[in-house]
């Protein structure tokens, strides 16, 4: 069985009087890929928010491989292992593919102040950031400008940048948002590639991708967990179907299956 | 190409020129130092006279009043001086960010030009003359006369030739490239963990005291320091050069420098209200030219290859 990695404790955040996160405790495990689900406003955002440290908690824990990290600031946080991707796209658009991801790579790299150095001679920083290119298909892209690449490229980029720099624990914020169907297949295959080495919270809209690859669904509406379990629990949950899959019709496919 | 004009230029010009250019390369430096905070690191700074100020001063107060002064240990105070007071200033205003970062390097560049121009510790409003040229003095071996103008003008054009190779170095290194970073996606890089404050701080830091060189050179050169030196016409006037030579384009900063100069010569011959003609064509630079006069190359070459602008 594998250990929690990272977990949350009552956490809440509210802006004004809307609690946007309400008493959300989660625990993501090395090895699983757990996806979030709810409508939007749900606190699915805000909830990888208050993970990787963009915002802070109104009340409550978040503890890291047994630490508390609650106060911890975004760059500690990313330096510990809990990496994340956006939901806006949110790359450097004048740098090429590759320099996108050899900074990210860089970020792993304590000889930073060598002034006299040029970047692309560490090696390993360079290798990094070619490696995660090739894990999301980008490889014969890495020279080409970030601004110029499609949008499902750019999409592809985002969470390259994250792979770069070998986070533990991924946030992915909707990385299928965007992509082509073919893009989109590539993304969950490698998904299923990442699960057994990480810890994956997984925020995903494309249901097909989310019960394909999904160890454990988390269902939040209202900045609360309704229901959470393992897929094939959430989907028979009549709560989870009332209050959220059951509206459109979402599960009807998967009533067979 | 230009380098070679630069190096050659004292046997043809005079000396009111000699001096002149030797002027603008001590402006280009200055201009250099800001373009690693405004053009790299995103940081556009409203004081940064203050730290030209200071190098400019440091020479002032430590020279001797009836001895010359040794160039390389005044030299090194002077930067080590205007780079103590960027890290102390930087440690308040790095954490603001756009128009307020704008506000409290100007508020506090004002206190600085303020203590040496309401206090008598700097001469007050008159400022400092000296009696001498620092003496270039390792031991007993004196390498080169600062009381020659010409001297005068290679050591500023050694110094201005360090400070671009340095510049350009550092650009290219992780260090650089991370500032770069901070200034396209400050948000991106926090959590893709780096410390984004501190490479702000060493930024702010580093740029500080080349400017304190630059303001050594200067004071070196005219043999006085006065608190205009640290006022903020000054730095709008190396923002301007900036602005006017294109932004995060090495020599952006220096052909800025030279234009920013030339300009005020031509107009002050032709008329005394050569500010406002400078003012006029600066704006006009900005509209048809955004990327500053160094983007001309880049503008041209695109334009005969027939690729898109941007």
């Amino acid at each position: 069985m594998s250990d929690a990695i990272l977990t949350t404790h009552g956490l809440s955040r509210s802006f004004g009087g809307l609690m946007a996160a309400s008493s959300v405790s989660i625990e993501l495990h090395r090895g699983k890929l757990h996806a979030l689900l709810g409508p939007n406003g749900a606190g699915k955002s805000t909830l990888i928010n208050l993970l990787s440290g963009e915002l802070r908690a109104s009340a409550g824990e978040i503890r890291y491989k047994g630490d508390d990290i609650t106060g911890l600031s975004p760059d500690r946080r990313s330096r510990i292992g809990i990496g994340r991707s956006y939901q806006k796209t949110n790359i450097f658009p004048a740098f090429t593919a590759f320099e996108n991801c050899r900074l990210a790579a860089q970020s792993r790299e304590p000889r930073t102040l060598r002034v006299f150095e040029d970047a692309l001679r560490f090696e390993g920083v360079c290798t990094a950031a070619r490696r995660a290119l090739e894990a999301v298909g980008l490889d014969n892209r890495s020279d080409s400008i970030a601004s110029a690449l499609s949008h499902g490229e750019q999409r592809q980029l985002e969470i390259a940048m994250v792979l770069a720099t070998a986070p533990d624990v991924l946030l992915l914020d909707e990385p299928l948002a965007g992509m082509g169907a073919e893009e989109a297949m590539r993304m969950v295959e490698l998904l299923r590639g990442l699960a057994p080495r990480h810890a994956i919270l997984l925020v995903e809209h494309d249901m097909d991708a989310v019960f394909a690859v999904a160890n454990v669904i988390t269902v939040m509406v209202n900045g609360q967990v309704l229901e959470s379990g393992e897929p094939a629990q959430i989907r028979a949950s009549p709560m989870v179907r009332a209050a959220y899959l059951g509206e459109d019709g979402a599960l009807a496919g998967y009533e067979q299956s | 190409m230009a380098l070679g004009l630069l190096a050659l230029f004292p046997l043809a010009g005079s000396d009111f020129y000699n001096e002149l250019v030797t002027k603008v390369m001590i402006l280009a430096i200055f201009a250099l130092s800001l373009d690693l905070l405004v053009g790299y690191t995103g940081l556009v700074s409203f004081g940064h006279a203050a730290f030209y100020g200071i190098g400019a001063y440091a020479l002032g107060l430590l020279a001797p009043k009836y001895d010359p002064a040794n160039l390389w240990l005044t030299l090194a105070a002077a930067v080590a001086c205007a780079g103590l007071a960027a890290l102390i200033v930087g440690v308040f205003v790095v954490r603001a960010r756009g128009i307020y970062f704008i506000m409290v390097t100007l508020a506090f560049a004002q206190m600085f030009y303020f203590v040496f121009h309401d206090t008598k510790f700097g001469g007050g409003s008159d400022g400092i003359s000296m009696n001498f040229k620092p003496v270039a003095a390792i031991g007993s071996f004196i390498p080169f006369n600062l009381s020659d103008a010409n001297h005068v003008y290679y050591f500023v054009f050694a110094a201005l030739v360090t400070v671009f190779l340095f510049l350009r170095t550092l650009s290219r290194s992780s260090f650089g490239r991370a500032l770069q970073g901070i200034r396209s996606n400050e948000e991106r890089m926090r959590s893709l963990g780096f410390p984004v404050y501190r490479y702000k701080l060493a930024s702010f830091t580093l740029a500080g005291a080349l400017a304190g060189l630059a303001g050594y050179l200067s004071a070196m050169q005219f043999g006085f320091v006065n608190p205009e030196l640290l006022s903020w016409h000054q730095s709008g006037n190396v923002l301007l050069m900036l602005i006017l030579g294109g932004l995060g384009i090495m020599y952006g900063a220096d052909v800025g420098a030279f234009v920013f100069v030339a300009l005020e010569e031509l107009f002050s011959s032709v008329t005394t209200h050569w500010q406002l003609l400078l003012g006029a064509t600066i704006i006009l630079l900005v509209i048809f030219l955004p990327g500053g006069l160094a983007s001309v190359a880049s503008r041209f070459r695109r334009l005969l290859i027939g690729a898109p602008s941007e």
